[in-house]
């Protein structure tokens, strides 16, 4: 494992370190000491190798994230694995808002809660939250799943495409087009195994389903006012 | 009874068109969507005029003395900047509202020249990047197609904030243009009416913003220029928080910028036009020290050498061209008649490019009409346009006496009207009166 100590090292040589391994590198393990909260840490990584941030993260931690496994032992500040590619991005702690925002591909874990706007247009990402999330959650989401194992704010899903949400808890309202659908044997199936793939201790049974009724999906004059 | 045409008064306030206009809404009760850009007649570049040499400027020789015009574009933070043989570039316009031929015609006239072509919404297709030299990759609300291998594989990256058409705005493209691929590459049901988000998903504000912009170039390694692209709403303001944030660029586009499709009321009526906007951002720049260092590429109604020469003296360091461009490809040409006829439209007038029916193959997807749009052949028709522009600019630069265009100053200028005269900061001609300064 190699050490990196953000706070001696600096983010663009730490950054640039672990975006240059390549292929054939045997370091394959890095842990990075004194994160102090730092914006866009371990952010553009293209490898598979697994990074450990030992403390908080600021904005985009993980941003555009391919292929790594990355791990924060704190809590993360604004957009944490935003646009993700794929690879998977875990916290222990808390997410600020618009966690997982845009993310196409790979898995972003929670811990704890995630505050608004988490999944935010997201477009293939599995982001799944040990705890709750805030408002606005899911907003134009486009593909990929979001379980909530606690509860979720206001306005979950508003103007959703085809995002898939699963909610364990109370939903304190749903957004525009946002409705709750049955939970098929498929969904139970495909939640659990999320679920499992997350580490995440919870029973697929105990979760409602939610997606877009799509009857926003055309412009259409008596719809005016759902928007 | 023969009518007494002197007795038919025309009402100003509900001509023909309003009145069109009130009982389309009536019929429809919801509002116009359009493309093509803001047609109301604003004060624009048409009422400045350059003032040439005199006995105390001397003019160069045209054809024998230099007039240069490169431009290098994001020197500010980026380790790689871009190096423009000419102060002309394409505007962001997005594969999905243009077919894969236009884009491509595009990159390939620009390239010929020297110059950039941007993405759009929707994310960047392998054409245009083959095609193009010189791609800036947009980075949108919507965030469609974006992807960290494209960012690397851009020549400089814009983050949009705002558009000329729709300051405050977001995206339309309606169903008939979402076919599979552009379905595919936006991750959306093909066939829906969708909506681009009008707000980044995972920022607000400028502090945020500067934020955003180091999370960028960690990911680029510090080598692309990073431009941000603001609407004509509080251009004094936004540039001034754009080069806060750290921009290396600013593009501003004024309110005649085009669009593919937005609701007529936004594009008549939200904006600022571009002579003003350019003013204030230079104005901003000056104060901050920081003209010439952050570059300022304007847009919004440039469509000859004169307006790209007017633009770079009253500050700008690049024009940027969208709707003009889509012109020399051919839009509005009057050819293929008929379809325009089908649209219920006519050559000159047309501004059906929400439609998808696009009768000159540029704004659609549908094959039969995109093969009307010879990629080579409109690539070569662009290409002629750009020089064109590039002549005529260095020929106006001549006349003041420059040997560089970007050496065009305000003082080359005077203003035909009042509005003018304070929207561009000019004195109006034949006074030293500049409305609004002491
Ligand atoms: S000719 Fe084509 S590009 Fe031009 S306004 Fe009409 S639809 Fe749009």
């Amino acid at each position: 494992m190699s050490e990196l100590d953000v706070a001696a090292l600096g983010l663009r040589a730490v950054n640039e370190r672990l975006q240059s391994v390549g292929p054939e590198s045997n370091e394959r393990v890095f842990l990075l000491r004194n994160p102090m909260g730092q914006h866009a840490l371990a952010c553009g990584l293209d490898a598979e190798i697994e990074v450990t941030i030992d403390g908080h993260a600021g904005y985009y931690c993980g941003g555009m994230n391919s292929r790594a496994a990355i791990t924060v032992r704190g809590h993360c500040g604004v957009g944490v694995a935003e646009n993700m590619m794929s690879g998977c991005v875990r916290v222990t702690g808390n997410a600020s808002q618009s966690a997982g925002a845009s993310g196409q591909g790979g898995l972003l874990v929670i811990a704890g809660d995630a505050s608004a706007r988490c999944g935010i247009s997201m477009k293939g990402i599995d982001i799944v939250v040990g705890g709750s999330v805030g408002h606005m959650s899911a907003f134009m989401a486009q593909a990929g799943r979001l379980v909530v194992c606690g509860d979720a704010g206001d306005n979950l899903g508003d103007s959703i495409y085809e995002a898939r949400l699963y909610v364990r808890g109370k939903v304190a309202s749903l957004g525009a087009d946002c409705v709750e659908k049955p939970m098929r044997p498929e969904h139970l199936a495909e939640l659990d195994a999320l679920l499992r793939t997350a580490g995440v201790g919870a029973d697929a049974a105990d979760f409602r389903r939610y997606g877009s009724a799509r009857q926003l999906y055309h412009f259409h004059i008596d719809h005016a006012g759902e928007y | 009874m023969s009518v007494d045409q002197r007795a038919l008064r025309p009402s100003a306030s509900f001509p023909p068109e309003v009145i069109r206009e009130i009982q389309r809404a009536a019929d429809e009760g919801i509002y116009d969507i359009r493309g093509f850009g803001a047609k109301r007649r604003l004060p624009h570049f048409d009422d400045l005029v350059f003032l040439g040499a005199s006995m105390s400027r001397y003019p160069l020789e045209g054809y024998r003395e230099r007039c240069d015009t490169d431009v290098t574009l994001g020197s500010r933070f980026a380790k790689e900047p871009l190096r423009l043989k000419i102060p002309i570039t394409i505007a962001g316009m997005s594969f999905g509202a243009l077919g894969a031929n236009a884009k491509e015609a595009l990159g390939r006239a620009a390239t010929a020249m020297g110059t950039s072509t941007t993405t759009g919404d929707g994310g960047m297709t392998e054409e245009e990047r083959r095609a193009s030299q010189l791609l800036v990759y947009q980075v949108l609300p919507s965030r469609y197609g974006l992807s960290p291998r494209d960012l690397r594989r851009a020549d400089a990256l814009e983050i949009v904030v705002g558009q000329g058409a729709k300051p405050g705005g977001g995206g339309m493209l309606l169903g008939q243009k979402i076919t599979d691929r552009v379905a595919a590459m936006r991750t959306l049901p093909a066939g829906i009416d969708q909506r681009s988000a009008c707000r980044h998903p995972d920022w607000t504000g400028p502090d945020d913003l500067a934020i955003k912009i180091v999370e960028l170039r960690e990911i680029t390694g510090w080598k692309k220029p990073i431009y941000v692209k603001i609407g004509a709403a509080r251009p004094y303001y936004d540039t001034a928080l754009a080069v806060k944030a750290g921009a290396d660029v600013v593009v501003l586009d004024g309110m005649q910028g085009g669009t593919g499709a937005t609701q007529d009321v936004f594009i008549e009526h939200v904006g600022i036009p571009t002579l003003a906007a350019l003013r204030l951002a230079v104005e901003a720049l000056q104060e901050l020290g920081m003209h010439r260092k952050v570059q300022l590429v304007i847009s919004g109604g440039i469509r000859n050498g004169a307006d790209v020469a007017k633009a770079l003296a009253m500050g700008a360091d690049a024009v940027s061209i969208g709707t003009a461009a889509l012109v020399a490809l051919n839009c509005n040409k009057p050819v293929h008649e008929d379809d325009y006829e089908r649209l219920g439209t006519k050559p000159g007038f047309c501004q059906h490019c929400h439609t998808g029916r696009c009768p000159v193959g540029i704004a659609t997807q549908d094959a039969e009409l995109e093969a009307r749009l010879e990629p080579e052949a409109a690539a070569r028709r662009v290409r002629n346009y750009l020089t064109t522009l590039v002549l005529e600019a260095q020929t106006l630069a001549r006349a003041n006496g420059k040997s560089h265009l970007l050496n065009l100053e305000p003082e080359d200028l005077a203003a035909l009207t009042v509005e003018a005269a304070a929207m561009a900061g000019v004195p109006l001609a034949g006074t030293g009166w500049i409305p609004g300064r002491a």
